[in-house]
């Protein structure tokens, strides 16, 4: 081909492809409202539901009488990867059979380690922690971010079992 | 710097480096490439790496076999499942253990959702390196509906940590089945926009085609695996060659291209979008019931003494783990052979006499995630 025909080739092909783009965006342009996916966040803050297996972190759920499931077995700090969690345990003398016992003094989360990788949930034997939906977790202070997951004045459940 | 010469016209001329990267666009995350140029020529291109190394393979060490495969997912973080997968069949291999064919099945869906949802970000970023911003917005809305099935199947959407030795983490979220359809029916409408967009664009063409030619032989002994190393003609598919979950089950074509150059390798994960949906479309209405953990691990998994090696196919090409045990609950050595690590070190001699503009374009179809190659 003569080196005319291919510029004047070149050319009509450039045009062709910019119009084949052209009439997907388009397409778009006229479809707004069936293709837009966007979400309008923090606008829609209130709608905005996560799924339920989703990991943002992890809580220990309290009863109404501000009991939890936690026995302080340390499952779950043995299971973490990154040292997330601290379990600090004392030693109390049981008031109904007088013998001494190990209890939960306090379940210590470092949120700012954690990488939610979901171990220590499984490996928890009575399910006492769990994973929380929430997702707006920055904060000013990194102290924040180390949390006491069970409850000032909270005890252990009676039905579980050690 | 070499020695000045002289032009006929009498004008100084002289070879120098220029730094492309750490902090550049098109190097997708912190890679430096020291580029020695004559005017705007590629005389060499030296990778400088280590700006992400976290050493993973050290950390390996002190973990149990259960935690390790929480940090693969950030080597290879868009191939995150393959690579929690190459763990755990390694574990399951070395202790012998057959887990059920649900886990096959689900593992072989995942992997594919996951390939796909890497590659539709490949080409959204390749048009985003060649200046088609367009491409980026499209690829990551298709990728979107892939999230949201990991996100809520998996928990979470891109360290997801959801295979486990001996099985999953948790049984598949009740509308897995009908959004993965939902999905493969939609990405199966957009798939020939993504060609109409971009892969029959003059311009486009014109800056891929003959451009970083690799050959067959060339491809063998730098190692390049993946999509990358069959563009030449490489046959490496390690789901062809050592199948491994549900891979021998299912029917699929190997893309194998010939000339190698950056259109074909653009070509052959674009072929590759397709055979990913085919996987799924297979595997989807029929998942077989059973366990979803295997009972035969126990809680602290030790690995008999010896060696041992599992190889996967990645998105990006082979990933092969290599653990050596001496029979403790961790790991004394780990190696990961990246994919990422050996396509890198195909890119000298690609580029040399190419001009820096189809250098981007060269390191956008190796597809590189410098997190896989730093580990
Ligand atoms: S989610 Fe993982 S990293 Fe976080 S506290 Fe639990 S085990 Fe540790
Ligand atoms: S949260 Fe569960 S695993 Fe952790 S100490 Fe309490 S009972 Fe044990």
């Amino acid at each position: 081909m003569s080196a005319v025909a291919t510029y004047f080739k070149d050319i009509f092909q450039g045009l062709k492809t910019l119009l084949t783009g052209m009439k997907i965006t388009g397409y778009y342009f006229s479809h707004a409202r069936k293709e837009i996916i966007t979400q309008q966040y923090p606008e829609n803050r209130d709608t905005l539901k996560m799924f339920d297996r989703f990991r943002g972190r992890v809580v220990m759920p309290h009863d109404e009488n501000n009991e939890h499931a936690c026995t302080g077995c340390s499952s779950c700090e043995l299971a973490c990867p990154n040292g997330s969690i601290e379990i600090m345990w004392e030693r109390i003398v049981d008031p109904e059979t007088g013998k001494k016992k190990k209890i939960i003094d306090k379940h210590v989360y470092h949120h700012s380690m954690c990488t939610l990788c979901n171990l220590c949930i499984i490996a928890c034997p009575t399910d006492a922690i769990k994973m929380e939906q929430t997702f707006e977790h920055a904060t000013f202070d990194r102290k924040e971010l180390t949390m006491i997951l069970n409850k000032p004045g909270s005890k252990v459940r009676k039905d579980v079992e050690e | 710097m070499t020695e000045e010469t002289l032009t006929k016209e009498g004008l100084k001329t002289q070879e120098y480096f220029v730094n492309m990267g750490p902090q550049h666009p098109s190097t997708h995350g912190v890679l430096r490439l020291m580029l020695e140029l004559d005017g705007e020529i590629i005389k060499k291109v030296i990778p400088h790496i280590g700006y992400v190394h976290r050493s993973i393979e050290k950390m390996c060490e002190k973990d149990s076999y259960r935690q390790i495969v929480h940090i693969t997912d950030r080597m290879d973080y868009l191939s995150n499942h393959m690579n929690n997968e190459a763990v755990c069949l390694l574990v399951e291999n070395a202790l012998e253990i057959e887990v059920s064919d649900r886990v096959k099945v689900i593992r072989t869906i995942m992997s594919e959702l996951t390939r796909l949802s890497s590659h539709q970000l490949w080409w959204g970023v390749m048009g985003m390196d060649l200046g088609a911003l367009t491409t980026f917005l499209y690829g990551f809305r298709d990728r979107e509906m892939i999230n949201d099935i990991f996100e809520e199947t998996c928990g979470a959407r891109l360290t997801m940590n959801y295979n486990t030795p001996g099985g999953l983490m948790f049984d598949i979220h009740p509308n897995f089945q009908r959004r993965v359809k939902e999905f493969v029916a939609h990405f199966k409408t957009k798939l020939p926009e993504y060609d109409a967009l971009l892969s029959d664009n003059v311009i486009f063409r014109n800056r891929t085609e003959g451009i970083g030619v690799l050959s067959k032989e060339d491809a063998i002994s730098f190692g390049v695996t993946g999509p990358t190393g069959r563009a030449s003609g490489f046959s490496n598919d390690i789901r062809k060659h050592k199948p491994y979950s549900a891979y021998d089950r299912v029917e699929f074509k190997e893309i194998l291209m010939e000339t190698g150059d950056t259109f074909s390798r653009y070509k052959a994960r674009i072929l590759e979008m397709w055979e990913s949906l085919s996987i799924i479309e297979q595997l989807i209405d029929n998942i077989p019931e059973g366990e979803i953990q295997s009972p035969a691990v126990k809680a602290v998994i030790k690995l008999p003494k010896g060696e041992f090696y599992q190889s996967v196919e990645t998105a990006r090409g082979e990933l092969g783990v290599y653990v050596v045990s001496d029979g403790t609950k961790n790991p004394y050595r780990v190696k990961f052979r990246s994919p990422g690590f050996s396509n890198l070190f195909v890119l000298n001699h690609l580029a040399q006499g190419y001009k820096i503009a189809d250098l981007v374009a060269m390191m956008s179809t190796i597809d590189l995630v410098i997190p896989d190659i730093d580990r």
